[in-house]
């Protein structure tokens, strides 16, 4: 190598320089392009609480109500329903709640502030998919043990009739329980209570 | 007429000759083995399935509307009011079952006479880069029609990204871009549908080309045919790629597009295969269908997905064993340890093992598509059993054979009694 073929260090270091600058300001110009898909304004602005009329609901039936976009469930539990949840009891993989999610006043047996109105959100925890409710009488298809509950149809997770998973489910957790309060005896509002307004 | 026209090309290429230069690379003087056989057709089969979706993909934005109140009609639109728009639907929904069979049959053919092995590395990961890219373009265009299928579809697809630690929850929401899968996920997948994915995928078919062209094309034989160069420096046992076998790859193409056509104009859904019936519903967020299924070419993974138990109340375990089942196909040149490449003078253990691999995709795949209490339940119980559902079980077992292909390659393929590998190319 001779003299006139050896880098000049001062320029190679200004092309060092001016290289990472330039990198700096690509991750730079990056940002808006990342940022934009995050959600807009207003889809963070949409998602106001709902308010539902339980003499709609019949004993033993179930409503599906839309709460920020996610179908949302009101159940009116039967005794038998009720009676339902304790013979599933020994086969759940989260019977007391303990890793799944709702609010304190609904960690109880029957994961509801009254034993008899069950809401939850009708979304698997497995992978977002809305199982569908299968009554006691579905033995033939759900098997002779069944209790009556919720059969996702994509992963064939199998809830009971407080959202709580069977084991052997790809779901891992109990279904969501939202914020929700009575604001009389007949009518509930679903997506604030008490603890948080507006949560 | 012809004095004239030579002229006009003598004025072209003396202004650029690269034309020229590059025909001769890679194709006039581009010497392939002499011996290819039936599974050499899928490869250029599949950049004409790649051409075809382009072209009715082109077609198809001009009716269509990626805003989720009028999707779906726009959709109905293309295949009732616009003259012409039930074919060019059907040929892009035949086009992409296509496209992975193709694909599929050409990953095969790469396993069958081992393809991926030194020096084609890097022509097997720009390939598997393909395949990646080709499964997301597919699922973002699925989402389009904004059907049933589409709808759950994506949402658990989505909900996939959200199942990773710490960051998933976030990740989910940020592909979504809202809190559910909406109009700005479905605008967002048809950006990335129509012009994103697209793209890549022509980069990486032109790398996967130029990384092939460089080190030559392997053979049934896995015999290097630049070994022995005859006098005049070309293989002994290569023939030009034109014209000897773009004559064949058209005699393939011919076939192909009769079976093509046929699909398209007789029987376009396959059995709700193709194209799924409950996606002839408009997609309902609050409604997931009775029974929901991928398309077929991603059930396979789908099926390992499902089979995966979680583990300490999370589901990232399946969610990351169905990862890990595509991203274990990069490996696989360091994986196998065989001195030969061919199947033909490979031993039991290697044979055995391919087959055994198949069939295992094939139940996964056939699963995939079917709920899981499709085969039944046990008739006894045991401590065991955390689910009864025979299929569940299959699926399992299959899962952990579809694993043990891949890891214990190293081991099988290093003690398989191997044949001794000729000088020249068979028949």
């Amino acid at each position: 190598m001779n003299e006139q073929e050896k880098p000049d260090k001062t320029r190679r270091n200004l092309i060092v320089a001016t290289s990472a600058v330039g990198a700096v300001a690509g991750l730079g110009a990056a940002v808006p392009f990342v940022a934009s898909m995050w959600p807009s304004e207003r889809a963070k602005a949409a998602g106001a609480p709902i308010e539902v009329d339980l003499s709609l609901i019949a004993p033993g039936e179930i409503k599906t109500f839309e709460w920020r976009g996610k179908p949302v469930w009101v159940i009116r539990r039967t005794q038998e329903m009720l009676a339902s949840l304790k013979a599933a009891e020994g086969r759940l993989s989260d019977p007391a709640s303990k890793a799944s999610e709702q609010p304190k006043y609904a960690e109880n047996e029957y994961r509801s502030q009254k034993p008899e109105i069950m809401v939850m959100e009708g979304v698997c925890t497995h992978l977002g998919c809305s199982p569908q409710m299968k009554p006691a009488d579905a033995k033939g298809e759900m098997g002779g043990d069944w209790v009556g509950g919720f059969y996702c149809p994509c992963h064939g997770s199998k809830f009971d009739l407080a959202g709580r998973v069977f084991r052997g489910a790809p779901a891992p957790v109990n279904l969501k329980v939202p914020p929700y309060e009575f604001i009389t005896d007949g009518t509930l509002v679903i997506g604030e209570d008490k603890e948080k307004k507006g949560a | 007429m012809g004095a004239q026209l030579r002229a006009l090309w003598g004025w072209f290429d003396s202004r650029m000759p690269s034309v020229a230069s590059e025909w001769r690379k890679h194709a006039a003087e581009y010497y392939a083995p002499k011996n290819f056989n039936f599974w050499y057709f899928f490869g250029a089969l599949a950049m004409l399935v790649l051409g075809i979706q382009i072209v009715s993909g082109i077609f198809l934005t001009m009716n269509y509307k990626p805003d989720a109140t009028l999707a779906f009609g726009s959709v109905e639109y293309i295949m009732r009011d616009v003259p012409g728009g039930w074919i060019l639907r059907y040929i892009h929904s035949t086009g992409a079952s296509a496209f992975f069979i193709v694909v599929y049959l050409h990953m095969f053919r790469g396993l069958l006479y081992g393809s991926y092995k030194q020096p084609r590395e890097l022509v097997w990961i720009f390939g598997v880069l393909i395949y990646l890219t080709l499964m997301g373009e597919a699922f973002f265009g699925y989402l389009l029609p904004w059907g049933q299928m589409s709808y759950w579809g994506a949402q658990v697809i989505v909900n996939l990204f959200g199942t990773v630690p710490v960051i998933g929850p976030d990740l989910a929401l940020w592909i979504r871009g809202d809190y559910v899968v909406s109009d700005a996920t479905l605008n967002r997948f048809f950006a990335l549908h129509v012009i994103a994915f697209p793209l890549v995928l022509l980069g990486l078919v032109v790398a996967h080309i130029l990384a092939l062209h460089d080190v030559g094309s392997n053979n049934p034989d896995g015999i290097e045919i630049k070994k022995l160069k005859g006098p005049d420096g070309h293989p002994l046992d290569g023939v030009p790629f034109h014209p000897y076998y773009t004559v064949k790859d058209f005699m393939g193409a011919v076939l192909f597009l009769i079976i093509f056509c046929f699909i398209m104009f007789f029987v376009p859904e396959v059995g709700g295969y193709f194209l799924e019936y409950n996606n002839f519903i408009p997609a309902d967020p609050l409604k997931t269908p009775p029974h929901i299924a991928p398309v077929w070419y991603f059930t396979p993974y789908y099926s390992i997905l499902r089979a995966v138990p979680p583990l300490f109340h999370s589901q990232f375990p399946g969610v990351l064993a169905m990862g890990v089942a595509t991203m274990i196909l990069f490996f696989l040149p360091w994986l196998d340890r065989s001195p030969v490449k061919s199947i033909r003078y490979r031993g039991t253990l290697y044979k055995g093992a391919l087959a055994m691999f198949v069939v295992v995709f094939l139940v996964l795949g056939y699963l995939g598509t079917e709920p899981t209490t499709v085969w039944g339940q046990f008739g006894f119980d045991a401590f065991f059993l955390d689910t009864k559902d025979v299929a569940t079980w299959v699926a399992r077992v299959c899962t952990v054979l579809y694993f043990a292909f891949f890891f214990l390659m190293p081991w099988y393929t290093a003690r398989d009694k191997v044949l001794p590998v000729p000088e020249r190319v068979t028949s």
